[in-house]
């Protein structure tokens, strides 16, 4: 029982920030919200025994990627650019479309009956450093040197778009 | 008792609320945002998935996504800096034009 | 459940108020130590030799106007404050302060908890702890206080890679994410003479990183008046001069169990109440450092600041850790 209004608890403020995060008009304020509703996710994934990824989301999601974010919205000044006008139908239409998807999937997910299925308690040293550490670099081992391939090629692409004036954006 | 349902609903509702926020935003750096949350629910499923299932590539793939994401966000702020170096926007609806 | 959160409840109890308190004096030290250095007598009107000095502090600050300025950001011009201290008090959640003892017939550890990715736990606080101050900044709505919270968050995304860097030869030493593993792998030699780099590294990223001189760059007083904290007075100032002092007291708690074996000494198998004391002696020994240091170096230049965070700390703890795997891999 606990669990469960724990878990209400917490997606009640999952929820509540992703949509403060989309309305709010001030970017700066949409970043910090955004920045609570990955905290809130990062507190999941520890309820679910991932508490390696929950770390990770925290150290790299919120302490990294959002500050630099915060960072680059400061320093272009672009808190206030673009409310939601545009096209006119397009705020009704894209309401319309997105209920529509959270519908169908919610209706594909509560019917399927396998899904409803609680698989009991894992293995105790489940989601432990230890274990994804060994898992990437034998069984990942490709995925995972893809990735750093990846980093480095984002870090030179970032260096190069940013140049032309000072050690701006990263 | 929570189940992987309660999980994969509260996945679907912060997905719709990102793709929603994509659509109808229009300063880029927030549809970046709308875009990491999407990201991230995506996650939230993942881990949850691989807990109910007892497996543990559920939570490598979010550390995967979550490597990749990083990668995509350096990668799309450099460029917004360097869009709005000479646009001085970042609202997508100015940003029509062809020529730098 | 119960008895954990009870047990739980009383150390963090403990904890906040040791933390009060050596704040309190944190600052009185401070001052004295300067005045030290500088041949002048510091702070002796209040109390004893100026023993009461933190507490005319607290009472002329409770009194001060509380103001915010009509363009900030009235929210997060209050809450920043806050935001600034909360990661700051977390960090010492796994910090341990002494081994396991038996209290009042208790067995107990002198940790508030100790997570088996604590170090992991320490890395993602660190890297969050930047938000107040960047917040503080765009807050205030004033140029010089915004300024002071861009360079926060460019100097403290610079410096937490050397410094994670740093924190992963240490774990590769110890082969343990887990605090209380790091100290107790540090019985046969302080990591200090087995990582003298990393120590090096993680001495002045985390100088950087609490924004200690002579990385103060973000309150500079010269150029950027007061830094984020030009707008802020009374209460909400003393949180930011508090989490200034708690971050000092923390940086010198981390540095002392990564490098300087934590607890460990001389009996403290015997007997294990030594432990609070050793931690509390290098603590203090690490604080006069930043102390010392504050007297005595000037502060470096922003460009100064980022050549060396991106092209030497970065550089020299990434072969530190690939020399560190290297070594741990042929001896393993």
């Amino acid at each position: 029982m606990g669990e469960l209004i724990a878990f209400y608890l917490l997606a009640g403020i999952a929820v509540a920030t992703a949509l403060a995060m989309v309305i709010t008009r001030n970017a700066v304020h949409s970043a910090l919200f955004l920045v609570l509703n990955l905290v809130v996710v990062a507190v999941f994934y520890l309820l679910l025994g991932a508490p390696f990824v929950a770390m990770v989301q925290i150290a790299v999601y919120a302490g990294a990627v959002m500050v630099l974010f915060l960072f680059v919205i400061m320093m272009l000044g672009a808190e206030r650019v673009g409310g939601t006008t545009g096209l006119r139908w397009q705020v009704p239409l894209a309401g319309a479309l997105g209920a529509a998807l959270i519908g169908g999937t919610l209706f594909a997910f509560l019917r399927a009956p396998a899904g409803l299925a609680p698989v009991g308690s894992p293995p105790v040293p489940f989601g432990d450093p230890a274990a994804i550490g060994e898992r990437l670099l034998t069984t990942y081992v490709l995925p995972f040197e893809i990735t750093s391939v990846l980093l480095l090629i984002a870090m030179i692409g970032a260096v190069v778009l940013a140049r032309d004036s000072g050690p701006e954006g990263k | 008792m929570v189940t992987l349902t309660h999980y994969l609903a509260l996945s679907a509702l912060l997905f719709g609320i990102g793709a929603v926020g994509f659509l109808i935003r229009r300063n880029a750096l927030i549809i970046f945002m709308c875009v990491e949350l999407m990201l991230n629910a995506a996650g939230l499923a993942f881990v949850a998935a691989s807990r109910y299932r007892g497996l543990l590539e559920g939570q490598l793939t979010v550390f995967f996504v979550l490597t990749v994401a990083a990668a995509e966000v350096a990668v799309g702020l450099a460029l917004m800096v360097a869009i709005f170096r000479t646009k001085r926007t970042t609202n997508v609806d100015e940003l029509s034009g062809l020529r730098g | 459940m119960a008895p954990f959160l009870v047990e739980a409840a009383i150390k963090s109890l403990i904890l906040v108020l040791l933390l009060l308190t050596g704040f309190a004096y944190l600052t009185l030290a401070e001052r004295k130590l300067i005045a030290d250095f500088q041949a002048r007598i510091g702070p002796n009107r209040a109390g004893p030799y100026g023993l009461l000095q933190p507490l005319a502090d607290a009472v002329k600050l409770f009194f001060k106007e509380d103001f915010i300025p009509e363009y900030a950001d009235r929210v997060l011009f209050v809450l920043a404050p806050l935001i600034t201290l909360i990661p700051t008090l977390l960090i010492f959640a796994v910090i341990p302060f002494g081994p396991e003892l038996t209290l009042f017939g208790y067995r107990t550890r002198l940790q508030l908890t100790d997570v088996h990715v604590g170090v992991l736990y320490i890395v993602a606080v660190t890297s969050i702890s930047v938000y107040g101050i960047t917040l503080a900044g765009w807050a205030s709505n004033n140029k010089y206080a915004l300024l002071g919270g861009i360079r926060a968050s460019a100097q403290m995304i610079s410096y937490e890679l050397a410094m994670g860097l740093a924190i992963v030869s240490v774990v590769l030493t110890t082969g343990t994410l887990q605090v209380s593993g790091i100290v107790e792998a540090q019985r046969n030699g302080w990591l200090i003479f087995l990582q003298p780099v990393a120590a090096v590294i993680f001495f002045i990223t985390g100088l950087a990183e609490i924004k200690r001189a002579p990385f103060d760059l973000v309150e500079a007083e010269q150029e950027l008046t007061a830094g984020y904290l030009t707008e802020y007075s009374s209460m909400k100032f003393a949180l930011f001069f508090m989490s200034e002092y708690v971050k000092m007291i923390g940086f010198g708690a981390l540095m002392t169990t990564f490098f300087l074996g934590g607890y460990l000494g001389p009996f403290v198998d015997l007997y294990p109440g030594l432990g609070v004391v050793y931690f509390t002696l290098k603590v203090g020994f690490l604080i006069f450092v930043l102390i010392w240091l504050r007297a005595t170096l000037p502060r470096i230049r922003y460009d100064q600041l980022m050549s060396l965070g991106w092209k030497v700390l970065l550089p020299l703890s990434l072969a530190n850790v690939m020399g560190t795997a290297v070594v741990v891999a042929l001896t393993a």
